[in-house]
């Protein structure tokens, strides 16, 4: 669904966000993208929903390579993916309901079916009650849903989650996680930046270390060396 | 279409103020071009008024035939530049004399011969009454061998053509300079609404909404814009016609805009609310484009 191939990223002041880059993600996996802040989690998700592009290498998504995308293909391509934020992104002059229907309009959905679709995902968030809450009536963890919702009412084939939980308490952590998996068990492929490590001590999910812009660490390769012993 | 006018009208709503001020600055900016324009068509309209009385006359050798004189009438009166051709025999020219010239009209009585020679007054057709075609029509008339003098007021008829030239051209450039400076304030008030609502576009974009589709509402904003500006501006420009009016009682023939020209101005507003907008919007959403790469560094 997702490969890297000797991604390199770096900005014209010389910063470099990311070096020789490459990795997998397959069907239906589950990635924790870790390490600390500054390490090139955020701008390899960025990468893969195309809001920048690497200086060079290849990203592809869903078989596109997502780095020669140009104009209304990376708007398609965005239609297949479910972005959320630490920060939610809501927009605060927009009820619950509001919020998922306005992404469905903005990617030209049928009228007719856009209330049936908010309602449908809010429930499957569990928000249902809440759908004409502003965000400002709602908890951190309830707005973080409400952004997966938004996140998952296109059926996207991945869903990319940048430090989902990291504006979160614990219990509200807990229960965006569970929608994460249970979303994951549905079949999408979940890329979550996290710095949470209780999480990922929590699940068996493939971790894919990162620092100073470069992979030090995969699970799945390690699991690989190990069988091959 | 039903959501592109929602969002176009919701930012009116969410922005009144700010929606307001460019409405009016846009207004004020036509509200100038507007009175000019009405300044420069009733200069016209004088200009005309004065054309109309540009009259070539050829005075004629005395002793030439009736006969001759009626061929070159009508001779003349085929030149593509003449309206009209008007023969004056010296009776009539000498009755004219009596009854216009008050102060002369003891002399002219007591004469014994009539000093007035017969004369061909020519009137110019519209389009024809400048210097150069009046200069060209009275060169042709001196080529008849019976006609002794032309006379047309010379400079008179080059005043009138510099007075035009110059309105046409002082019209033109103070037109341009408003023009540059609405369309410049259209685009600062839609770059304001759109820093206003960036997060809104960032979101859209993330969710995938086309670049167009993200332009369409700013776009069909600066156009309401520019078609309510430019409606103001027109009933700005009635009411200082009107005001004008009943001020000035010697301006009694002053006229308004004649209907395309009002809807000229309503559609440059419009034009330029439009225009305004795709540039801003434009660069803006290049410039996010760019920034999203520059902030990450």
């Amino acid at each position: 669904m997702i490969r890297l191939s000797h991604v390199n990223k770096s900005y014209p002041n010389g910063a470099v966000a990311l070096k020789d880059v490459s990795f997998h993600v397959a069907r239906g996996e589950f990635v924790f993208l870790t390490g600390h802040s500054g390490a090139g989690k955020s701008t390899l998700l960025k990468l893969l929903y195309a809001e920048q592009r690497p200086t060079s290498g290849e990203v592809r998504v869903s078989g596109h390579v997502v780095s020669a995308l140009r104009g209304d293909a990376v708007a398609r391509l965005r239609r297949r993916l479910g972005i959320i934020f630490q920060d939610f992104r809501l927009l605060e002059d927009r009820t619950a309901a509001e919020n998922i229907a306005f992404a469905l309009e903005v990617t030209g959905a049928r009228r007719d079916t856009i209330a049936a679709r908010a309602s449908r995902v809010l429930a499957q968030v569990g928000l249902a009650s809440k759908s004409r809450a502003y965000p400002r009536e709602l908890s951190g963890g309830e707005q973080q849903r409400v952004a997966l919702a938004r996140a998952l009412v296109n059926d996207p084939a991945i869903l990319l989650a940048d430090e989902p939980t990291g504006n979160l308490d614990e219990r509200a952590t807990r229960g965006v996680f569970q929608l994460l998996r249970d979303i994951n068990a549905g079949g999408t492929v979940v890329v979550m930046a996290t710095h949470d490590l209780d999480l990922i001590r929590q699940s068996t999910y493939r971790t894919v270390e990162m620092r100073d812009g470069s992979v030090v660490y995969d699970s799945a390769e390690e699991a690989r060396a190990a069988g091959g012993r | 279409m039903r959501l592109l006018f929602r969002e176009a009208l919701l930012s009116f709503r969410r922005a009144p103020v700010l929606s307001g001020l460019s409405i009016t600055t846009i207004a004020f900016s036509l509200f100038t071009i507007g009175l000019f324009g009405l300044v420069a068509i009733n200069l016209q309209q004088a200009l005309q008024g004065l054309e109309e009385r540009v009259e070539v006359v050829a005075f004629i050798m005395r002793g030439t035939p009736a006969e001759t004189i009626a061929q070159a009438s009508e001779d003349i009166a085929s030149f593509p530049e003449v309206q009209a051709v008007n023969y004056v025999t010296e009776e009539q020219a000498l009755a004219r004399a009596r009854r216009e010239l008050v102060e002369f009209r003891d002399a002219y009585r007591d004469l014994q011969v009539n000093p007035l020679p017969p004369s061909l007054e020519l009137r110019l057709k519209p389009g024809y009454r400048d210097a150069a075609h009046v200069g060209d029509v009275a060169e042709r008339l001196k080529g008849f061998s019976f006609i002794e003098d032309v006379r047309y007021g010379r400079d008179w008829i080059q005043r009138l053509d510099h007075l035009r030239n110059l309105t046409g051209i002082l019209g033109l450039v103070i037109g341009l300079v408003f023009a540059a400076v609405a369309m410049v304030i259209i685009g600062v008030t839609i770059r304001l609404t759109l820093l206003q609502r960036a997060r809104e576009i960032h979101i859209m974009r993330l969710v995938g909404a086309t670049n167009w589709f993200i332009r369409g509402p700013f776009l069909l904003e600066g156009a309401l814009k520019g078609l309510l500006g430019g409606l103001l501006a027109v009933a700005l420009c009635y009411g200082g016609y009107l005001l004008f009016r009943q001020n000035t009682a010697s301006f009694n023939g002053i006229i308004f805009f004649q209907p395309f020209q009002a809807a000229t101005i309503v559609g440059f507003g419009v034009l330029m609310g439009f225009a305004g907008s795709l540039l801003s919007v434009g660069r803006h959403l290049r410039h996010m484009g760019g920034r999203a790469d520059r902030r990450a560094a």
